[in-house]
């Protein structure tokens, strides 16, 4: 336990992969949900920044930058869908908007 | 211009005439509601109320029925002018027809004309040109073993025998075709009936001219047809339908006959072709056949079968007089100048086979000669004008056939050439006489006519005279040629000669009856009737004119040498020697004449003939109350005479009724269970497969698309339940999916 | 050693708790906080990894500017009426257990992969004298890696205006 290997890091990326998965799946408000997503690309760049470490070049971490960008981009545009979403259809609820049901 | 090679075009031109009527005679001549010629009494089968008016003309039942029941015959009253016009519908073009057809023959006969002409002046006188190969060879074993090909050509052959026909054919012909433009002037179908007439004439010539047995059969045949829809030209009449009928059938069975013999010459002479059959008859390759019935007297035997369907003779002769339900231009055309001696040609064309075989040709002199007297002695009690005469033909045509089979051919074509002339004279003048009296044909209401219609009653005359026989017209020079030849040939002998003799004294004897009931004496018309006498048009009586001309010359060509004229006035026998030249008849004629026996005989035939003349002047003209006192007394007589001697009635017992019955039989039950059972079974089976068809494709084939279909909206509903709508749930699916990938690293 | 121990585990700790928070509660601003505070303890994470520049952007970027718009937004969505309805939905148990079983799976992996990390863990340079973090990183994004960094101006300027789109009134 005591010498922080890159498993100790890579096993916490796959926990908080994991609780922002548990959070996407199962929590019915939308914004919630996108919290969730974003705590999955955190979890992600964890495991960028560790495996960078680990080898000892700055690409994860590039990566991870991206990766943020991305985040960013990906939250304005999700936000500004739920508002259009919420303006026609006063609910921020997963489960009622299930218009392309069978 | 080589006639000769252009002979092909003699039976052409006919038949162009035919076949103009039968695609362009309906535009010539519309008619106003049917085709169909309406023998006046006949009720038509179609709606009358649509032609009222014009109907009523033809509906006058009264006399022509009376007639009908008068008498135990069926009466046919062919034609009905002056009381019953028919349908007067005379559009502008028919004169088209009427010059058009005639015309035809008219060619013909010239084109025949030039071609003799060319003929005589070649030697030998035979031109055989071969148009095309029809049938091409077909090789086959003869009798004896030896390999021949059959080979049928469309080939004419002109010779001096085929020469005379064809002038006969095409000369006759052409003057009946002028006449009958007249005489039907007023029936429905005028072009049918010209186009008819036009083919038949083509049929004929193709008969004549034919270089072969098979092409020979075929106009044979042909002529048979149109003789078939001739005779039943009025065909909306039962009685004219049935003659046709009866014809045809008749004919039909002579035809088997000849059928066999050309399959049976084929077989011993391997060949049908006149040239080669002839050469091999007379290359000494058989003998003649003395007693017995060798295979040759078979052949010949089976040919003179085919020749009595077609030229009426015993036992085949019942057609004839039931034929004359036809218009009269028809039974002067066919059953007198043409058709019916067509087997008079056959016989005198196989004259090498009929000279191998005495026993057939005396056959062949002994029905002539029965037949002749047997249907004099019919035409002795006739009263229908037509039927005397056509018993008459039957009682000629005898005439013909025991000349040939005394072998004296070129006296039974010289009687066939003279018969044409005042045959077809005698019939075309009793078609005016009925003409003129409105359709009226039975001669016991005629009478007293010789001044009303003096044209029509001059040729008569004149060919009733040359039918009895008297000298210095033609019947005469030919009749008494086959009484001589039938007493002194070898083949012949007293007896066949008794019996010409006879024939010849009833001849006359009847003739005159026709002629004194007819024009002499006084008037048994009809009132109604007598006011509308009047003399047929000059289309009808120019050709009597000229057919009474010709009578009276024809008989000049074929003189006896006892006259010892010059060698013109036997040119005739002369023409035709070569024909019939052969090395057993040149044995055969060393035997001496007996002038003064055939200078007797000649009296005799003159006396006979002039004392019918005066017997019949006698009791018909002078004292005509007598004969129905002699049939008082010779009732049974009489009745067997009058009724035929029951022929027709023995053959219905015989064969009609059986056949009848049978194809009733077969008609009835055969046809309407077997073979109607066979197609309605064919109907239901087609409508069950159809059915099975249709349960096949709704069931199976659709099935199968809907299985389809089905199977999918199957497979989709777990599907579907998958497809919530809600993305938690799609993200879900993520996750399993990524669940299982890892899983199956985890188990690697 | 011991530090850099206690350090990670305290951070380690910030995160996953953030993380559990954001995603059990019930208020949409305690969940909002709740990110933030586990976003930090990623900044933190990414400093003991010696990645200061990324420590630094996670601190602006993704807190200052991220958060503040879920901020906004929740407040602009009125989530008060949400906030009364039931917060898990009817697949919480279900999805519960694959995760599990994902972990239980991601666990074996590292418990079985454990070892050969050290491949990567072999070259451990020492970092050249001078050259400090932020300016190998710029080194890397202006060099190498140009054309991705454009396309991520590009991406960044689609998001700007799909955004403004997305959340107009009236396009």
């Amino acid at each position: 336990m005591y010498p922080i290997t890159t498993v100790h890091y890579l096993a916490l990326s796959a926990a908080l992969l994991l609780i922002g998965t548990v959070g996407v799946l199962t929590r019915r408000n939308i914004v919630i949900i996108l919290m969730s997503i974003e705590l999955i690309l955190n979890a992600v760049n964890i495991n960028l920044i560790a495996f960078s470490h680990a080898a000892g070049n700055v690409r994860g971490q590039v990566f991870a930058i991206f990766v943020i960008v991305d985040a960013v981009a990906e939250a304005a545009v999700g936000l500004g869908i739920l508002i259009a979403l919420f303006r026609n259809k006063e609910t921020v609820l997963a489960d009622e908007i299930d218009l392309l049901k069978w | 211009m080589n006639f000769l090679d252009q002979i092909w075009l003699i039976p052409l031109f006919p038949l162009l005439g035919a076949a103009l009527m039968f695609f362009f005679g309906r535009r010539l001549d519309p008619q106003p509601q049917s085709d169909v010629a309406i023998a006046p009494g006949v009720e038509p089968i179609y709606d009358e109320h649509a032609h009222g008016h014009s109907h009523s003309h033809g509906h006058d039942h009264g006399h022509s029925h009376s007639h009908d029941h008068d008498h135990g015959h069926s009466h046919s009253h062919d034609h009905d002018h002056g009381l019953a016009h028919g349908h007067h519908n005379h559009s502008p073009l028919k004169f088209l027809i009427k010059l058009l057809c005639p015309g035809m023959v008219l060619l013909s006969f010239i084109f025949s004309v030039g071609a003799i002409w060319q003929l005589s002046e070649k030697a030998p006188r035979i031109h055989e040109l071969i148009q095309f190969t029809w049938i091409a060879g077909l090789p086959f074993h003869m009798a004896n073993g030896q390999m021949a090909t059959f080979q049928m050509d469309w080939g004419f052959l002109l010779d001096p025998l085929s020469s005379v026909m064809i002038l006969v054919v095409t000369g006759v012909g052409f003057l009946i075709h002028v006449y009958a433009t007249g005489y039907m002037d007023h029936d429905n179908g005028y072009y049918r009936f010209f186009g008819y007439l036009n083919l038949f004439v083509f049929f004929m010539l193709m008969l004549v001219l034919a270089n072969n047995y098979a092409l020979l059969f075929v106009g044979w045949e042909g002529v048979g047809l149109c003789s078939y829809l001739l005779i039943g030209f009025y065909f909306q009449k039962q009685s004219a339908a049935d003659a046709g009928k009866k014809a045809f059938i008749v004919n039909r069975v002579g035809d088997a006959g000849f059928v066999l013999g050309m399959l049976l010459m084929m077989s011993v002479l391997g060949s049908l072709r006149f040239t080669d059959v002839n050469a091999v008859l007379h290359s000494g390759k058989f003998t003649a056949e003395a007693a017995g019935f060798g295979t040759l007297s078979v052949i010949a035997l089976l040919m003179f079968v085919g020749a009595t369907g077609k030229s009426a003779q015993f036992p085949l002769y019942v057609w004839l007089p039931d034929a004359m339900e036809g218009p009269t231009p028809v039974s002067a055309l066919i059953h007198a100048a043409t058709m019916v001696t067509a087997g008079v040609y056959m016989v005198a064309r196989s004259a090498a086979l009929f000279q191998l075989t005495p026993s057939t040709s005396g056959v062949v002199a002994t029905v002539g000669a029965f037949t002749a007297i047997l249907a004099a002695s019919i035409a002795l009690v006739q009263n229908d004008i037509k039927r005397v005469l056509a018993y008459s033909t039957v009682s000629q045509l005898g005439y013909m056939f025991l000349a040939a089979g005394v072998g004296a051919y070129w006296v039974a074509i010289f009687h066939l050439f003279t018969h044409a002339f005042f045959k077809a004279l005698l019939f075309l003048c009793s078609g005016s006489v009925i003409h003129s009296l409105g359709g009226e044909q039975d001669m016991r209401h005629m009478g007293g006519l010789k001044d009303k219609i003096p044209i029509t009653h001059w040729t008569m005359w004149v060919g009733s005279v040359a039918i009895a026989g008297i000298p210095g017209l033609a019947g005469f020079f030919s009749k008494d040629e086959i009484l001589w030849q039938a007493f002194s040939s070898p083949l012949g002998g007293p007896v066949l000669y008794g019996v010409g003799l006879t024939t010849a004294a009833m001849t006359a004897f009847y003739m005159w009856r026709l002629m004194n009931m007819t024009f002499y004496g006084k008037s048994r018309v009809k009132p109604e009737v007598a006011a509308h006498i009047h003399e047929s048009p000059a289309s009808m009586t120019a050709p009597l004119t000229l057919l009474a001309i010709g009578s009276v010359l024809a008989g000049w060509l074929g003189t006896p040498k006892l006259w010892n004229l010059p060698e013109a006035f036997r040119s005739f026998e002369a023409w035709l020697e070569p024909m019939f030249a052969s090395p057993l008849v040149e044995a055969a004629k060393e035997g001496g004449h007996d002038t003064s026996t055939e200078w007797m005989l000649m009296g005799l035939s003159v006396t006979i003939a002039v004392a019918g003349i005066f017997l019949a002047r006698y009791l018909y003209h002078i004292k005509p109350e007598i004969p129905d006192r002699i049939e008082a007394s010779f009732k049974p007589l009489h009745k067997v005479l009058y009724n035929k001697w029951y022929v027709d009635e023995i053959y219905d017992f015989l064969f009609v009724n059986g056949l009848c019955k049978g194809g009733g039989l077969l008609a009835g039950s055969f046809d309407r269970n077997v073979v109607d059972g066979g197609v309605n079974g064919a109907g239901w089976l087609t409508r069950f497969s159809s059915s099975v068809s249709i349960w096949w494709d709704t069931w199976i084939i659709d099935g199968a698309v809907r299985f389809g279909s089905f199977f999918v909206k199957m497979l989709s509903y777990p599907v579907c339940i998958l497809q919530t709508g809600r993305v938690q749930a799609y993200a879900f699916f993520v996750v399993i999916g990524a669940l299982v990938f890892f899983g199956y690293y985890v188990v690697r | 050693m011991l530090t850099d121990t206690l350090l990670f585990y305290a951070f380690a700790l910030i995160t996953l708790v953030g993380g559990v928070l954001t995603i059990t509660r019930r208020n949409a601003i305690h969940s909002a906080i709740s990110l933030i505070v586990s976003l930090l303890g990623v900044a933190g994470l990414y400093l003991m990894q010696q990645a200061e520049f990324l420590f630094a952007v996670q601190i602006v970027l993704y807190v200052g500017g991220i958060m503040v718009l879920f901020l906004f937004v929740i407040m602009l969505v009125n989530l008060d009426q949400a906030a009364k309805q039931r917060q898990f939905n009817r697949q919480w148990l279900v999805a519960l257990a694959a995760v599990a079983v994902v972990a239980a799976e991601i666990a074996y992996f590292m418990y079985r992969g454990a070892g050969s990390i050290h491949i990567a863990e072999a070259a451990v340079p020492g970092t050249p004298a001078g050259i400090g973090n932020t300016e190998m990183i710029a080194d890397s994004l202006f060099g190498e890696y140009l054309l991705p960094f454009e396309i991520a101006s590009v991406l960044l300027l689609v998001a700007v205006v799909g955004s403004v789109v997305m959340a107009k009134k009236r396009i």
